[in-house]
């Protein structure tokens, strides 16, 4: 069924349909309206699940860990400053292999406090061993909720994963979004049931002390998950497309007119659709211009973007984020992977900084001179 | 380079109560001894152990030597001080 | 002695020769039984009884961070709920002074507001101990710690402990006690109704730690009595709103009958052992003040 609505409401809904049982959440902007519609669902009797509102983020990401332990599958939201309380806590999910979903409406990180979006929250917590997806587009935002359970949950990678959606620019954004019929969606998505959880039948220890002599070799498993996960995404993304008729690249990356491109814009989350307009009114101007739309930042698709942009003369790199004192982090990142290629460094759309085609345009014609720039 | 260890998924262990593997015992420098003839088996000794060191033996309360770590609470509150540290020889 | 036979935690753990949090948790589960599920808060306890791949625990337990017990509690009593499954398991959540009285303290009260339904422990051995006896919300008035240094101009740590119980209490709880080792049948007892409580309920352990508190070995449980026959810690519940005092010493021994045991307090002078003296006296006065009173019940329900 196709319905005009708000990408916060297209998540909440993809949440109804995994049928989570326990939400811890803790109010932020602009993550708000994603946790509004799941109160409305509960309270109205659509979904079958606890609310738990708790006092911090922090507590947020705790119990949801305490749930996923008693083995419930759940949920939880937030945006910059609460991803920053709950770093803490990333790493002890990731390190203890629990399957957690979270969503982040992405918002710059204060002083001064801004509530508009970039990456610096995402980008902040990068190493926490979280997997990291970025949505375009509200019915992008739905489905990777549904393939993110899918994917944290698969036994090869039980690690687990953060889904990004641009604060405001796409989270409070309207538009038409197929929502799946939940038979179809039962059908994609399995029952939740955990290896290992809390069983007054079968006790287990979760959480102990890693000396020396073991901690590096749980770290070495987890980087190991996450590259097993590479493959796993390509799949999910095939298995989804043959369920619901749609899916995204080959589910690492996504391509845009780039098979004849001279210079190829890597971005993420919804300025990819500027991206496109941009590609398309230069090249009616005779440039060859192209897009490639990174999806995961973690796991790094290194080979999709190899292959990617093996013909690419010119990249131009748009980052959303900055590591003070060195350079854009995508940008550092797409470097050590292509090693042989000119790339050229655009930072842009800090703290809510409109994002146009113009943007794009300036940057082809800089990368053109091999210039880098903070693009405002 | 040490030998490579094999690990769980996520550290969990699946082995409860499995630190019984590690001897505590070697920690001590007094060790406990009970005087059966004065023992009234109130079973103090046991309840107030820190180390679940003490067992019942039939009617009987025996240090298991393996994990006392020679506190001394055992012998300290005795109500009929039945209960002697004694020096490790070592 | 009539204590279940059954222990929920194995020999072989490295905690200290003498450990009263140790044992504290040995009784308090031997209380709670097999059907139970502990959250355990970064400390001494989580560290000596969980040195991968070892583990002396023989029910479930999870040990996330130090300030998130209640939390994580929070997300299992949910989910535990959802499966079904809430009414068969006692749930734990066992945090030491530090995780309790400071850094955990948002989240207990946080859990506490929402109804969650979970026995929380507080084992208080006065001070992070698990850092090398830094000062805590809980180390008591004039006590020498790593970080409230016994020094020539400044004597230990010159604010008194916090009243956790009665904060705790505040909140409309049904059930607050407070427990010893030095009282086996008073701990159960505690336990028992603690577990049977429909939200959070809260239980203050005095957890006497050998190398934090400076005393041999062997005199854990004796210290522990001490601190009840002086007044230091005064065994109560608070039920439904009610307090009432389970034990109560004929008369109250001096104060310093306890504070000569330990090293901790070993500098002090005639005037600083007056000043601990009139102020226990003052808490345990104010505790008989409100004793049958429905000041809990009335003032916050």
């Amino acid at each position: 069924m196709k319905r005009v609505i708000e990408t916060s409401h297209a998540i909440a809904l993809a949440v109804k349909l995994a049928r989570v049982k326990v939400i811890p959440m803790y109010p932020i902007t602009p993550q708000t309206h994603i946790v509004e519609r799941l109160a409305e669902f509960i309270n109205n009797g659509t979904l079958d699940a606890k609310m738990i509102h708790v006092e911090s983020e922090h507590s947020a990401i705790s119990a949801l860990q305490g749930a996923l332990l008693s083995n419930v599958r759940a949920f939880t939201a937030t945006s910059s400053q609460g991803l920053a309380l709950m770093f803490e806590i990333l790493q002890i999910i990731s390190g203890m292999r629990l399957p957690a979903v979270m969503v982040i409406a992405n918002r710059a990180l204060s002083a001064p406090i801004n509530i508009w979006n970039d990456h610096s929250d995402a980008f902040a917590v990068r190493d926490q061993g979280w997997m990291q997806i970025f949505a375009e587009t509200a019915e992008e935002a739905l489905d990777s909720v549904l393939m993110a359970y899918k994917l944290a949950e698969s036994k090869e990678v039980q690690i687990p994963i953060m889904v990004n959606i641009d604060g405001y620019s796409l989270s409070h954004v309207y538009e038409p979004v197929d929502i799946p019929s939940q038979t179809l969606v039962d059908s994609f998505l399995p029952k939740f049931k955990l290896e290992d959880y809390l069983d007054i039948n079968n006790p287990k220890t979760f959480g102990p002390i890693g000396f020396p002599d073991s901690y590096m070799y749980f770290k070495e498993a987890q980087h190991k998950a996450m590259k097993n996960a590479e493959k796993r995404i390509k799949e999910i993304n095939r298995e989804f497309k043959k369920k619901f008729k749609r899916s995204y690249g080959n589910g690492l990356v996504e391509e845009y007119k780039i098979e004849d491109a001279e210079t190829v814009f890597v971005c993420l989350g919804s300025i990819c659709g500027t991206a496109r307009e941009a590609v398309d009114q230069l090249r009616v101007k005779g440039k060859k211009a192209g897009l490639l739309k990174l999806r995961y930042i973690r796991p790094w698709p290194s080979k999709s973007i190899r292959k990617a942009l093996n013909k690419a003369e010119k990249i131009a790199v748009f980052d959303r984020a900055f590591s003070f004192g060195s350079e854009a982090p995508l940008y550092t990142e797409l470097k050590a992977t292509l090693q042989d290629k000119q790339i050229n460094s655009y930072v842009v759309g800090l703290g809510g900084r409109d994002v146009t085609i113009e943007h794009f345009k300036k940057a082809y014609r800089m990368c053109s001179k091999n210039k880098n720039g903070w693009l405002y | 380079m040490n030998k490579k260890m094999k690990i769980t998924k996520g550290a969990v262990i699946k082995e409860p109560g499995s630190t019984v593997k590690y001897k505590t015992g070697s920690w001590r420098t007094f060790r406990p001894v009970i005087d059966y003839e004065k023992c009234i088996r109130c079973g103090l000794c046991w309840s107030q152990c820190p180390d679940m060191a003490i067992e019942k033996k039939g009617n009987k309360f025996v240090i298991n030597y393996d994990y006392c770590k020679g506190c001394g609470i055992c012998a300290e509150n005795c109500p009929v001080k039945a209960i002697k540290m004694v020096r490790e020889e070592k | 002695m009539g204590l279940p036979r059954e222990e929920y935690i194995a020999s072989g753990h490295r905690a200290c020769a003498g450990c009263g949090e140790i044992l504290t948790i040995r009784h308090v589960l031997k209380a709670s039984g097999k059907n139970t599920i502990v959250v355990n808060a970064t400390g001494c306890a989580e560290v000596v009884t969980t040195p991968y791949p070892q583990t002396a625990w023989k029910i479930p337990w999870v040990h996330s961070a130090f300030e998130n017990i209640a939390a994580v509690a929070s997300g299992i009593d949910k989910g535990l709920e959802c499966r079904g499954i809430r009414d068969k398991i006692n749930l734990l959540a066992i945090g030491g002074d530090g995780a309790s009285f400071d850094i955990g303290f948002g989240s207990l009260s946080g859990a506490i507001e929402r109804g969650h339904k979970f026995t929380y422990i507080a084992t208080d051995n006065e001070a992070y101990m698990n850092t090398g006896i830094q000062r805590s919300g809980a180390t008591p008035l004039f006590a020498n710690t790593t970080t409230s240094p016994a020094g020539k101009k400044i004597h230990g740590k010159i604010e008194p402990k916090k009243p956790l119980p009665l904060i705790v209490a505040a909140h409309g709880v049904s059930y607050v006690a407070t427990i010893s080792i030095a009282d086996l049948p008073d701990l159960y007892a505690k336990v028992k109704k603690a577990l049977k409580a429909e939200v959070v309920s809260f239980l203050h352990a005095f957890c006497p730690c050998v190398p934090g508190w400076k005393y041999p070995s062997s005199k854990t449980i004796e210290i522990a009595k001490k601190a009840t026959a002086t007044g230091v810690f005064p065994l109560y519940e608070i039920e439904n709103g009610i307090l009432k005092f389970t034990r109560k010493p004929a008369k109250l021994e001096p104060v310093n009958n306890y504070l000569k045991m330990q090293g901790r307090f070993k500098h002090l002078s005639q005037s600083e052992i007056r000043q601990i003296q009139n102020y226990v006296k003052e808490r345990y006065n104010f505790l008989l003040s409100v004793e049958n009173s429905k000041c809990f019940d009335t003032l916050f329900k």
